[in-house]
């Protein structure tokens, strides 16, 4: 029961940060119809970023404050430079720039940070630990995760259905010409939105530092995990990345803890054993097929 | 659309056969100008190109952006080498309580991988193509992510290191493609086969729904035609050519891993054929050439050349989409400016 509780807790830092990069994704897909495998690259930035801040001026505060601005600018400059020109684009035009942009990034952080991996430790404000329950001591920086991305989530739902700002990004999504027309500087509005993605991209980055490798390539598996996620959750909707997000990251983490132990009970334990790491392993693409052919548009389709 | 007339149907098929000749005559050339083992590398090629061609069928004419095509090479080249596999350990393969025997002979297990290639393409063709547009660029990523791990999860095979071979296959018992020239000469034999068949292929009715069903699906809809049904039919069988494409991989390396099925090589097959000329069989032929000689030189000037042929390609996507085959010979036949892709 507390191993239990402890990966529902894993589950749930996995699917915020989950949800961090797939409300980029899925705003820069809902309003500029874009998709952007470069939003792993982001995440590497503010890692590599808030790693380097880190480990220099020993405050991870001030690798944070770093790592987001960092990952906002280089987003704004990659749409400046790079997406503007492929709004009116067919996606695989889009899909085709952006994997160029991958090994770009890739292999600039190799030139600029070598090889090694970097290594951050959890700031020492957080390193300890906090009963949950009566004998079921957990992370406080991962729960510290947690309440960001509930936070972040909040925020984005305040930003896009209580704000002006978050009315005039709505109205560049539904319709981009009317919203032009009556005086919305759309070019600023999609600099805007991109970099704010990015920023978001950053903060998860810069926060699975102390948990994960920093290194060249990290960018890339979160990455297809939150394409899972844009899938289940329907494309352009925030709501669906978050639930999908927390879905995800659940499946995935019970997934690898109990699989095996829940096949043993039918199979002999080293069948069990096999058979369930593989499918620990595939479980979130089966709830992925699973989602597809129940509700092909995902479970919240279109815009929200 | 077209700056300047296309050649004339016999010019280009003169070009064509000109190309052919060319790769017929390398290893003689390669081996006069005492560079052998340029041989290997053309051998590289030909193969990526069989795999590029396969996409472009379902790319350039059914307008189905898959980023998931390296799962099929990758399902080819494992179902080579877990029977080599298993041909060499004397045990046989134990499936669902089925005793399949570990087998090296080329007659019998190409067509078997190919099948099985054929078979996960129909089946992850099913779900895929449900949808259409974004979605299915990222769920065919997804699935061949998915195999991906599967395979890297599978210790008894190697698991993340993969397997090396003992040999290459034989062919009626025979140890025939152990001979580096007669391996690119199969391999050569195999691309001009394929690319003659799929040529075929696109001219005939099946071919023009599909095309029909890339510029208006509406319109096919309307006509009656199920166009979801000839989308899955090519999709399975750029999957099954796909898989040949790994057996060869797999016999030319001598090793499988699950690196022939990461993501990466996915996009490499996009960046042939998008480099080559999506829509066109030959221009992806081109397109491998093109990039495989380009990360060779790079490689030589730089260990970090991706630092270089990134930027290259998103200059190629913004200024050249064409492609070589455009450059070269001209716009494709068929041509439309904007299949906006299965959506």
């Amino acid at each position: 029961m507390l191993l239990f509780v402890e990966q529902v807790l894993n589950g749930l830092q996995l699917g915020v940060m989950l949800f961090l990069m797939a409300s980029g994704l899925t705003l820069v897909f809902g309003i500029m119809g874009l998709i952007n495998l470069a939003h792993g690259s982001l995440y590497m930035i503010g890692a590599y970023v808030a790693a380097t801040v880190t480990l220099h001026t020993d405050s991870f505060l001030l690798g944070l404050a770093a790592a987001l601005p960092a990952a906002a600018l280089t987003g704004a400059i990659i749409e400046r430079v790079v997406m503007a020109r492929l709004y009116a684009r067919e996606h695989l035009d889009q899909v085709l720039a952006t994997f160029g942009l991958i090994l770009f990034f890739n292999d600039l952080m190799v030139i600029l940070w070598g090889r090694q991996p970097l290594f951050m430790n959890v700031p020492d404000a957080l390193a300890g630990t906090v009963e949950v329950l009566p004998g079921a001591p957990y992370p406080v920086f991962r729960l510290v995760i947690i309440a960001v991305g509930l936070l972040v989530a909040l925020g984005l739902w305040y930003l896009i259905t209580r704000t002006r700002l978050g009315m005039r990004i709505r109205a560049g999504a539904s319709d981009r010409e009317t919203a032009g027309a009556l005086g919305i500087d759309i070019a600023l509005l999609y600099t805007g939105v991109f970099a704010l993605g990015a920023m978001l991209a950053g903060l998860a980055g810069a926060m699975a530092g102390p948990i994960l490798a920093v290194e060249a390539g990290m960018g890339e598996s979160i990455l297809i995990l939150t394409f899972v996620v844009v899938v289940i959750g329907g494309i352009g909707s925030v709501r669906g990345a978050l639930i999908g997000a927390l879905l995800v990251g659940v499946v995935d983490t019970l997934g690898r803890a109990f699989l095996p132990d829940l096949l043993a009970l039918v199979l002999d334990r080293a069948t069990a054993d096999g058979a369930g790491t593989s499918l620990s392993t595939m479980s979130v693409y089966i709830l992925m097929a699973a989602v597809l052919v129940w509700r092909p548009k995902g479970l919240f389709p279109g815009h929200g | 659309m077209a700056e300047r007339a296309p050649l004339s149907p016999r010019v280009r098929l003169g070009l064509h056969l000109l190309g052919l000749l060319a790769l017929a005559l390398l290893p003689p050339l390669l081996t006069l100008i005492d560079e052998p083992f340029y041989v290997t590398l053309a051998t590289r090629v030909l193969i990526l190109a069989l795999a590029a061609v396969s996409l472009d069928l379902i790319l350039g004419y059914g307008g189905m952006v898959s980023f998931g095509h390296a799962a099929f090479v990758g399902v080819g080249g494992y179902v080579t080498g877990i029977l080599a596999h298993h041909a060499f350990m004397g045990d046989p393969l134990m499936l669902f309580g089925l005793a399949v025997p570990g087998m090296n002979e080329a007659l019998i297990v190409w067509p078997l991988a190919m099948a099985v290639s054929a078979v996960a393409a129909l089946l992850i063709g099913v779900l895929s193509l449900r949808t259409g547009g974004i979605h299915f660029i990222m769920i065919t990523l997804a699935f061949a992510q998915m195999l991906y791990y599967l395979l890297v999860s599978l210790q008894a095979y190697g698991g993340d290191d993969g397997l090396t071979l003992w040999g290459r296959n034989t062919v009626a018992g025979t140890d025939l493609l152990a001979d580096r020239e007669t391996f690119y000469y199969v391999c050569l034999g195999l691309l001009a086969v394929v690319v003659l068949a799929f040529r075929r292929l696109v001219d005939s009715r099946f071919g023009l729904v599909l095309q029909g069903a890339r510029q208006n699906e509406r319109r096919m809809r309307a006509l009656g035609v199920p166009v979801t049904r000839y989308r899955l039919a090519a999709f399975t069988l750029a999957g099954a050519v796909a898989g040949l494409a790994g057996v060869l991989s797999v016999n030319q390396a001598e090793f499988v891993s699950p690196t022939l099925l990461h993501w990466t090589h996915s996009g490499e097959l996009l960046v042939v054929v998008i480099l080559g000329g999506m829509g066109t069989l030959v221009g992806p032929v081109l397109g491998a050439f093109v990039l495989m000689g380009l990360e060779e030189v790079l490689a030589g000037v730089t260990e970090h050349w991706r630092v270089i042929l990134g930027p290259v390609l998103v200059l190629v996507v913004l200024y050249a989409r064409a492609g070589l085959h455009g450059w070269v010979i001209g716009p494709r036949r068929h041509a439309d400016a904007d299949g906006e892709g299965a959506s």
